[in-house]
């Protein structure tokens, strides 16, 4: 830590004395003109060529220090004990550490496994202080060689920005990285699933039952792992969300961008927005507390067998959830359509349906299947309405009114508790969460195309 | 050049229009408030002859306000039968919000009020009983910029009869379609792709596109605001050959900003400044010898 702060001075330093030899390189403050670089620029340049390299020392050191000083402590170690296999050699490196983090007491372990430990906190306060005599030297090497070389032609700004842009491509690429970093620990898991259950079983088995015996001493079945269940569940259940957040939702943007005067939409839009920023857990209180046993009491009231959990429920809270989705997209595409297009129309003697119907839509409409598209998604990935209102129960019905459950649902109760995480049961998690995200991902890049597409349109 | 001798109306009385000048935008939602001093400025009389015998729209004491704003100021102009008007000004000066009052285009503007009588065929179109739709049909609207819907050229055509009902089956829709692309010059070129998208036309053709849109409708007034200011000296060309086509058949009202366009089309000229109607005469009259000093400055290149 003292190190780092002691960098972050150094570096500080260097700015401003990069900055006044600039300055004095140029012939003092009025002259600065002949550089070819503003002088500020020449402070940046010395700052990082006194930083950076500094800090990559750092890094690489903080990373590799531990591997070379255990490799170093076992080197050290009696010859019968480094003959051990490598699970037991690793139990006593173990220890070691322990020893050094003072989590054991030191009177329990063998005297070889104390006499490493010393080892090891020797030659970890050697490192100390070569990191530090490194860190101080490059950064010193860095400033000293980098003062030498400013004069007037050194295109300062040149190398300092191509430093920035680099900076930027990285920060741009991060989620890029974390994406694939997503896919590839999903996928390796959902690899070791499908090496126990076959990739045809699971896409086309229309069983569900991930209960099996994880200890070979529990009585349980064998499991069942054919996701058609469960996607069917998903699709029922952000089907019903969808026929009711598409209407509503389509046609409460037509009324606020076609209809709506001006103070009514700037009082309704927000408020419609308001919805979107209710957490998804409190629409599950009022999916399961309020909307079940309400369609449960009605259902029972016309003679229908209703579940307490029900599918219908689930989608219903999940539809008003994304109405806002819907709404505010659609209203934004509407919008943008050009006023030229419906006083084109109203010039032609077109009523203001006929307009909204047969001019205003079908320019908006690319843009608006776009934006349900997106909603589309995110109700496949929710999760939290569902868990609360739709069941647990892998039924593979179309019924509203039963119990279905979903994938989402699923994940979360095979990765809830305790788990031996190479048991197939737990593995099947990853295999639907790699469905889950390939049908998404698809919905999303349809989406996106779509939307680019009505863009080009007007342009 | 048109000329006098295509005048078939003669022009009979004269009335002054008092007026109070007035700085006003014709697009659609002007914001900027007058001058204080503007207000108050002495009422411009119209010198000319605003008024023909048999007109096919008649303007008295028309009065348009944007909110607060008076944008169009007490204009009585009559629109002749089988005649090209122009309507010329600088910017601003309320041309184009007096003829998207021939239509009624300024309700579908929110803070719009428009005083005073608009008569078609003697009926006055801001009347209680009037409705705006049938209205749009026999005065149809082109506007600046070329505005195919995006349907294809068949559909873009074909909407207007269809709404109204023109035709009752397949066989008359395509009369119809066919008849209007032929009257606005664009049939030879999209005959071979009428299921081809509006919107894939040049400039030129999607503003002949939008008069054959038009036509299809079976209008008499047709109303042009700046048909050809987004298009190049070729489509002009061909658009202005058009309107004088037209012209046998309809009444013709052109907003424009180029005089030359405004010589080459029109037999009557009205001149705009600030919400005044300035001038009106024979389109020959008012380039030649025009009456007013501000249409002669206009016209010379003084200012505007």
């Amino acid at each position: 830590m003292m190190l780092l702060t002691l960098l972050l001075l150094m570096t500080l330093a260097a700015y401003y004395l990069g900055l006044r030899r600039a300055v004095t390189v140029a012939g003092g403050p009025t002259s600065v003109r002949v550089l070819h670089s503003r002088p500020a620029y020449y402070g940046m340049w010395t700052a990082i060529w006194c930083g950076l390299p500094a800090l990559i020392i750092f890094a690489a050191w903080q990373m590799l220090e531990g591997r070379m000083l255990t490799h170093l402590v076992v080197a050290q170690l009696p010859p019968e004990m480094q003959s051990l296999s490598a699970a037991r050699l690793s139990l006593i490196v173990n220890d070691i550490r322990n020893i050094i983090y003072g989590n054991i007491p030191v009177g329990q372990v063998s005297p070889a496994v104390q006499a490493a430990a010393e080892l090891y906190l020797r030659l970890q306060a050697i490192s100390r202080i070569a990191l530090a005599a490194a860190v101080l030297a490059s950064a010193l090497a860095g400033l000293g060689a980098a003062y030498g070389r400013i004069h007037i032609r050194l295109r300062a700004r040149n190398q300092v920005e191509r430093l920035v842009l680099w900076l930027l491509g990285a920060c741009s690429t991060i989620a890029i990285f974390t994406t694939i970093g997503i896919v590839l620990s999903v996928l390796y898991e959902a690899l070791r699933f499908f090496k126990s259950v076959p990739l045809t079983d699971f896409l086309f088995g229309l069983q569900w039952s991930p209960q099996m015996a994880i200890r070979s001493d529990q009585v349980g079945s064998s499991g069942a792992f054919g996701a058609v269940p469960v996607l069917a569940g998903t699709l029922l259940v952000s089907g019903i969300a969808m026929l009711v957040a598409v209407p509503i939702g389509l046609l409460a943007a037509i009324y606020m961008s076609e209809y709506a005067g001006k103070r009514l939409r700037s009082v309704v839009k927000p408020l419609m927005e308001i919805l979107a920023g209710i957490p998804t857990v409190v629409y599950g209180f009022f999916a399961a507390l309020t909307v079940a046993p309400l369609i449960r009491s009605s259902g029972h009231a016309i003679g229908l067998d209703v579940s307490s959990e029900s599918a219908l429920a689930a989608g219903l809270v999940m539809g008003i959830m994304i109405i806002p989705f819907v709404s505010s997209l659609s209203d934004d595409m509407i919008n943008a359509v050009p006023q030229s297009l419906r006083d084109g129309a109203y010039g032609l003697g077109a009523t203001h349906s006929e307009t909204i119907r047969q001019v205003v839509l079908p320019a908006a409409l690319p843009g608006i299947v776009g934006g349900v598209l997106l909603a589309v998604s995110r109700a496949i990935g929710e999760t939290m309405i569902v868990v609360m209102a739709a069941g647990l129960t892998a039924n593979l019905t179309l019924n509203p009114l039963k119990t279905v459950t979903t994938v989402t649902v699923q994940i979360v109760t095979l990765l809830v508790g305790d788990q031996e995480f190479d048991s197939p049961k737990t593995l099947a998690a990853f295999a639907l969460g790699l469905l889950l995200f390939v049908i998404t991902l698809g919905l999303n890049i349809i989406a996106l195309k779509v939307v680019r597409k009505y863009r080009e349109q007007y342009e | 050049m048109e000329t006098a001798t295509e005048q078939r109306t003669l022009f009979t009385k004269e009335e002054i229009g008092v007026t109070t000048p007035e700085d006003s935008k014709p697009q659609h939602r002007p914001e900027k408030t007058l001058p204080a001093d503007r207000a108050q400025d002495k009422p411009a009389p119209t010198v000319g002859k605003p008024f023909v015998d048999n007109p096919r729209m008649a303007c008295r004491h028309v009065n348009v306000f944007y909110g607060d704003k008076h944008a169009i100021r007490d204009v009585s102009l009559d629109i002749g039968r089988n005649q090209v008007i122009a309507m010329i000004g600088p910017s601003g000066c309320g041309k184009s919000t007096f003829i998207r009052c021939l239509n009624r285009m300024n309700d579908t503007i929110e803070g719009c009020r428009v005083t005073g009588e608009i008569l078609l065929d003697g009926q006055n179109i801001y009347a209680r009983q009037v409705d705006v739709v049938p209205l749009r049909a026999q005065v149809g609207m082109v506007f600046q910029k070329p505005n195919p819907f995006p349907k294809s050229i068949y559909d873009n055509v074909a909407y207007g009869p269809k709404i109204h009902g023109l035709a009752r089956n397949r066989a008359e829709l395509d009369e119809i379609v066919e008849t209007s692309l032929q009257r606005a010059g664009l049939w030879d070129e999209v005959k071979d792709r009428l299921s081809h998208a509006g919107t894939s036309l040049s400039g030129g053709q999607q503003q002949r596109l939008c008069i054959a849109r038009t036509i299809a409708v079976g209008p008499e007034v047709i109303l042009m605001d700046e048909p050809c200011s987004a298009l190049d000296p070729i489509a002009t060309g061909k658009i202005e050959e058009l309107i004088d086509e037209l012209r046998r058949q309809y009444s013709i009202a052109i907003v424009t900003h180029s005089m030359q366009q405004a010589a080459r089309v029109s037999q009557r000229t009205a001149y705009f400044h600030l919400g005044d109607l300035i001038e009106v005469g024979r389109t020959e009259q008012i380039f030649t010898t025009p009456r007013h000093k501000l249409t002669q400055d206009y016209i010379t290149g003084r200012f505007g």
